[in-house]
C-alpha cells in the first residue's frame, strides 16, 4: 500500500540530483563524524559490558599505581564468598623501542588461571608457565604483531623496575601464547603475563614483597557488593587501606582519567549537528517551495492532505536515513584502516543507536515545517503561483 | 569600462542583492560558522595545554631523574643519590649557601572530581624547603604554607577548582591518616593540577624512602652541559638530566599530539561538509539570477566580472560566518577550564585560550571554503550561453 508512493518520494529527490547529491553528502559527512565522536565516547564511557560482576579488583585506596603488598593476600582469600585470588604487578616494559609499548602484567600462573578462565591455552603451554621461573605468556594478537613463537627470549626494559644488578634488561623466555574463549575476549588478547617468581627474586630488594593489585574471583555475582565491602572493612585505618570494586567499575576508573573529554565530544557532536540541521533544513524548505505547483497538481488528482504531508516527511526522512547511512558505513570502514589495532574504535551498538534517534529527530525537525505548509495548501492559489 | 570596474561595479552590486537570498546565505553563516567555531575551541584547547605546559620550565632550571625512567611517577633516587647530586658545582646557591636544589617525591592519590564520585589521579607532590625559592613563579593566593613535619597540604588552583573537597580546612584521607588543606597556590604552570607537602612528611606517611626527582637551580643556562656530562658520567649515579622545558614538553607530548590528530580530523570532515553546503548555496544563488547573469553578460559584462561576483558573495559570506564562529568560540570557551590525563598518569588542569592567531587560522579555513564554494558555481554561471541565460 505505501510501497506504491515510493516513486514519487524518489522522482521528488531526483528532481535535482545536484543538490540531493550535495545534500547527502554533507549529511554523509556529518554522520561520519558523530558516529565515529559516539563511538569514542562510548569507549571512554567504559563499554566493557563483557566483563561480568564476578569479578573484584582490589587497589590501594589512594591510587591503583601504588602497589599493594603481598600479605594482604591471605586475608582477602578468608573473606567468605571469595573464590580465586590473583595479584597482578604493571610491569611496564619496552620491547626494542619506546615505540613498542604494550602491557605487561606479573602474575602468579595458578592463581591467574583461576580467577581468569576466558584465557584459553593448552594444557602444556599452561603447565610449562607454571613451572618456568622466567616463563611469560602472551597474547595472540601479541604474538601475531612480533612474530612470536614459544621458546623465543623477549627481552623487555623495564621503566619501573630495576634488577638487584641495577641495570632494567629483563629477560622472559615466551612458554605458551593465550587466546580469548570468545570473540569479546580474543579482540583483548594483546598483553602480556609474566611470571611473579622470576620477577619478584630479581628486583631491588626494596620492592620485594609487593604484589600490585588483587583480582577476587567471587562465586556468586549477587554477592560481589558485599564482599567489596567486607574487603575493605577488613583493612580500614590501616597503612594499606584498599577500595575495592567490580572490574568494570576499575576500568572505568582508569578511562575516566580523560576527565572533560567526553563532554567535548559531545559539545561537537551538538554543534555538528545543529548544523547539519539548518543546512538541510533549508534545503527541504528551498525544494517544498519549488514544488507548491506540483504538490497542487498532486491534491487536484486526489491526493489527501495528509498524504502529501506524509510525502513531504517521507522525502526529508530517506534524505536523511541515505546520508546517515552513507556516513555510518565511512565510519566503519576508516577507523580500522588509519588507527592501529590497540585502539578499539568501532561503531557499535550505542553509536548506532544514537545515530537513529539523530535520523529521526532531525527527518522531522527538517521535514515537518515544509510538509506543514505542503499540507496546508489551498490548490487554487498554489496553481495561481500565489 | 575596464575589467576592473566591471568586476568592481558588479561585486557591489552583487552584495547588495544578498538581502533578497537571505534564507539562502544563512546556510553558508551557519555551516561555515559550525566549521569555525569547532576548529577554533578546539584548537584554543591545544593551546591551552601546551601553554600551560611550556609555562612550567625555566631554562635555568634543570630535573634529575633515575636514568630510563620516563617520568617522576617511575623514577626513583636513593637518598645518597640525590645528596651527591645536590653538591654538584654547577648548582646554585642560595643566601644561605645551602644548594638551591629540591628533591621531590611524586605519590598518586586519588581526588574525587567536582560533581562525581568517582576519583581522579592527582599528583602529591613531596618538596623540601629550597623548593619555593627554586621556583619563584608560586605564589600563595590564599591560607598559608604547610608546617615541616605535620600532614598538611597546599593545594593548586587548578585542583582546588576541578576537583572537590580542596578548600583551606578541609580534610584528605590517605593511608589511613589525614591531612589538611591550609593553602592555595598559583604557578600558572602544570604544577597547578597538584598537591604539594612536606618531603618528609610524605615519606614517612607513604611508607617511601628517596625522592623520584631532584629540581636545581643551575648557576647559569651555560651550566647544563656540564651538569649534565658530571652527573651521567657519575659511577655512583644512573641518572638522566634534563632541562625542565624538555622534560615537561616530553611527559604531556602524547596527550597533546592525541588532541591535535582529534583537532585535524574532525576539522577536516566538518570542513568537507560544510563544502558541500557552500556548494549548495552558491549553485542556488547562481540558478536564482540566472536571468540577471545573462542580461549583464547581453549588455557587455564579461566572464571575469561575473567569477568574481559569485566568488565574492561566497567569501563574504564565509567571512561572517567564520566570523560568527570565532566569536562564539571565543564567548563560550576562553578561559574554559577542564582537565584531563597529563603526565605520571594524574590529571593536568588546564584552560582554553582562544588566541588572535587562532582566530586568523579560523577564518583562513572559512575563506578557504567559501572559495572553493565559490569557484565551481562561479565558473558555471560565466559558462552560461547568453540565450538561454535571459530565458531564465
Amino acid at each position: 500500500m505505501l510501497v506504491k508512493y515510493l516513486p514519487l518520494v524518489g522522482s521528488a529527490l531526483l528532481r535535482k540530483k545536484t543538490r540531493t547529491a550535495f545534500t547527502l553528502a554533507s549529511l554523509a559527512m556529518a554522520f561520519l563524524l558523530i558516529g565515529l565522536l559516539q563511538a569514542v565516547n562510548s569507549v571512554l564511557a567504559g563499554g566493557a559490558d563483557f566483563l561480568g560482576a564476578s569479578r573484584l579488583i582490589v587497589q590501594a585506596k589512594t591510587s591503583f599505581t601504588q602497589p599493594l603488598p603481598m600479605r594482604l593476600l591471605p586475608q582477602i582469600e578468608s573473606v567468605p564468598g571469595v573464590e580465586f585470588v590473583s595479584h597482578s604487578q604493571f610491569f611496564g616494559g619496552v620491547y626494542q623501542d619506546a615505540r613498542n609499548f604494550f602491557p605487561q602484567f606479573a602474575v602468579n600462573p595458578q592463581r591467574l588461571f583461576d580467577t581468569y578462565p576466558e584465557w584459553i591455552l593448552p594444557d602444556s603451554q599452561r603447565r610449562a608457565f607454571i613451572s618456568t621461573r622466567d616463563g611469560a605468556i602472551a597474547g595472540r594478537l601479541l604474538a601475531e604483531k612480533y612474530g612470536w613463537k614459544v621458546g623465543d627470549i623477549i627481552p623487555l626494559n623495564s621503566f619501573i623496575w630495576t634488577k638487584t644488578d641495577g641495570t632494567r634488561a629483563w629477560e622472559w623466555r615466551l612458554v605458551g601464547i593465550f587466546d580469548g574463549r570468545d570473540e569479546e575476549w580474543s579482540k583483548r588478547a594483546g598483553l602480556m603475563y609474566l611470571n611473579y617468581a622470576q620477577f619478584d627474586e630479581a628486583r631491588v630488594a626494596g620492592a620485594r614483597g609487593l604484589a600490585g593489585v588483587f583480582a577476587v574471583y567471587v562465586n556468586d555475582p549477587m554477592q560481589s557488593e558485599r564482599i567489596a565491602a567486607a574487603i575493605d572493612k577488613k583493612f580500614e585505618n590501616s597503612s594499606d587501606e584498599t577500595k575495592t570494586q567490580n572490574e568494570q567499575e576499575f576500568q572505568l576508573g582508569f578511562l575516566k582519567q580523560f576527565g572533560d573529554i567526553g563532554f567535548i565530544l559531545n559539545a561537537i557532536s551538538g554543534a555538528v549537528f545543529f548544523t547539519i540541521l539548518i543546512l538541510t533544513g533549508y534545503t527541504m524548505s528551498q525544494a517544498v517551495r519549488e514544488r507548491i505547483p506540483e504538490l497542487a497538481v498532486l491534491k487536484c488528482l486526489g491526493f489527501t492532505d495528509r498524504i502529501v504531508l506524509a510525502l513531504v516527511l517521507a522525502e526529508s526522512l530517506a534524505l536523511c536515513v541515505l546520508g546517515a547511512l552513507a556516513g555510518m558505513a565511512l565510519a566503519t570502514i576508516i577507523p580500522p584502516l588509519v588507527l592501529p589495532p590497540e585502539y578499539p574504535v568501532r561503531i557499535n551498538a550505542d553509536a548506532w543507536l544514537f545515530v537513529t534517534v539523530a535520523v529521526i529527530v532531525l527527518a522531522t525537525a527538517v521535514g515537518l515545517p515544509p510538509a506543514l505548509r505542503a499540507m496546508r495548501l489551498k490548490i487554487v492559489d498554489a496553481l495561481a503561483g500565489r | 569600462m575596464s575589467t576592473l570596474t566591471q568586476i568592481r561595479e558588479i561585486v557591489l552590486m552583487n552584495l547588495r542583492s544578498i538581502p533578497q537570498r537571505l534564507g539562502a546565505s544563512f546556510v553558508i553563516i551557519i555551516g561555515i560558522g559550525g566549521v569555525v567555531g569547532v576548529l577554533v575551541a578546539m584548537l584554543s584547547m591545544s593551546a591551552g595545554l601546551s601553554k600551560t605546559l611550556t609555562a612550567t620550565g625555566n631554562p635555568n632550571r634543570a630535573i634529575i631523574l633515575r636514568g630510563g625512567s620516563n617520568g617522576e611517577l617511575t623514577s626513583f633516587l636513593d637518598r645518597a643519590s640525590a645528596t651527591l647530586i645536590k653538591h654538584d658545582p654547577a648548582i646554585a646557591r642560595a643566601d644561605d649557601s645551602l644548594p638551591l636544589a629540591s628533591g621531590e617525591l611524586i605519590v598518586v592519590t586519588e581526588v574525587p572530581r567536582k560533581g562525581e564520585t568517582g576519583g581522579a589521579n592527582v599528583s602529591l607532590r613531596g618538596v623540601e624547603p629550597k623548593a619555593f625559592p627554586l621556583r619563584p613563579e608560586l605564589r600563595l593566593v590564599e591560607g598559608r604554607l604547610f608546617r615541616p613535619g605535620l600532614r598538611e597540604l597546599i593545594v593548586g588552583d587548578g585542583a582546588f577548582h576541578e576537583f572537590d573537597g580542596l578548600d583551606i580546612g578541609r580534610r584528605l584521607k590517605f593511608r589511613g591518616s589525614y591531612w589538611t588543606v591550609v593553602g592555595h597556590f598559583k604557578t600558572d604552570d602544570a604544577h597547578d593540577s597538584e598537591l604539594w607537602a612536606d618531603l618528609e612528611t610524605t615519606q614517612s606517611a607513604f611508607g617511601r624512602s628517596g625522592v623520584s626527582s631532584v629540581l636545581v637551580r643551575l648557576t647559569s643556562v651555560d651550566a647544563f652541559d656540564s651538569l649534565k656530562l658530571r652527573l651521567t658520567e657519575d659511577p655512583q649515579l644512573n641518572v638522566d638530566v634534563l632541562t625542565e622545558r624538555e622534560f615537561f614538553s616530553a611527559q604531556s607530548a602524547s596527550t597533546t599530539s592525541t588532541i591535535r590528530i582529534i583537532t585535524t580530523v574532525v576539522t577536516i570532515i566538518m570542513a568537507i561538509g560544510a563544502l558541500f553546503g557552500a556548494l549548495n548555496t552558491m549553485y542556488s544563488a547562481v540558478s536564482a539570477r540566472t536571468a540577471e547573469i545573462g542580461t549583464l553578460r547581453a549588455i557587455g559584462f564579461g566572464s571575469a566580472p561575473v567569477v568574481a561576483s559569485v566568488m565574492a558573495e561566497a567569501m563574504a559570506l564565509s567571512l561572517i560566518g567564520g566570523s560568527l564562529g570565532a566569536g562564539i568560540a571565543y564567548a563560550l570557551f576562553n578561559g574554559y577550564s577542564v582537565s584531563t590525563l597529563g603526565g605520571n598518569f594524574t590529571q593536568i588542569a588546564f584552560n582554553f585560550a582562544v588566541t588572535p592567531a587562532l582566530v586568523m587560522q579560523g577564518l583562513v579555513w572559512a575563506l578557504v571554503i567559501g572559495f572553493l564554494g565559490g569557484l565551481f558555481p562561479a565558473v558555471r554561471a560565466a559558462r552560461l550561453p547568453v540565450t538561454e541565460a535571459l530565458r531564465g
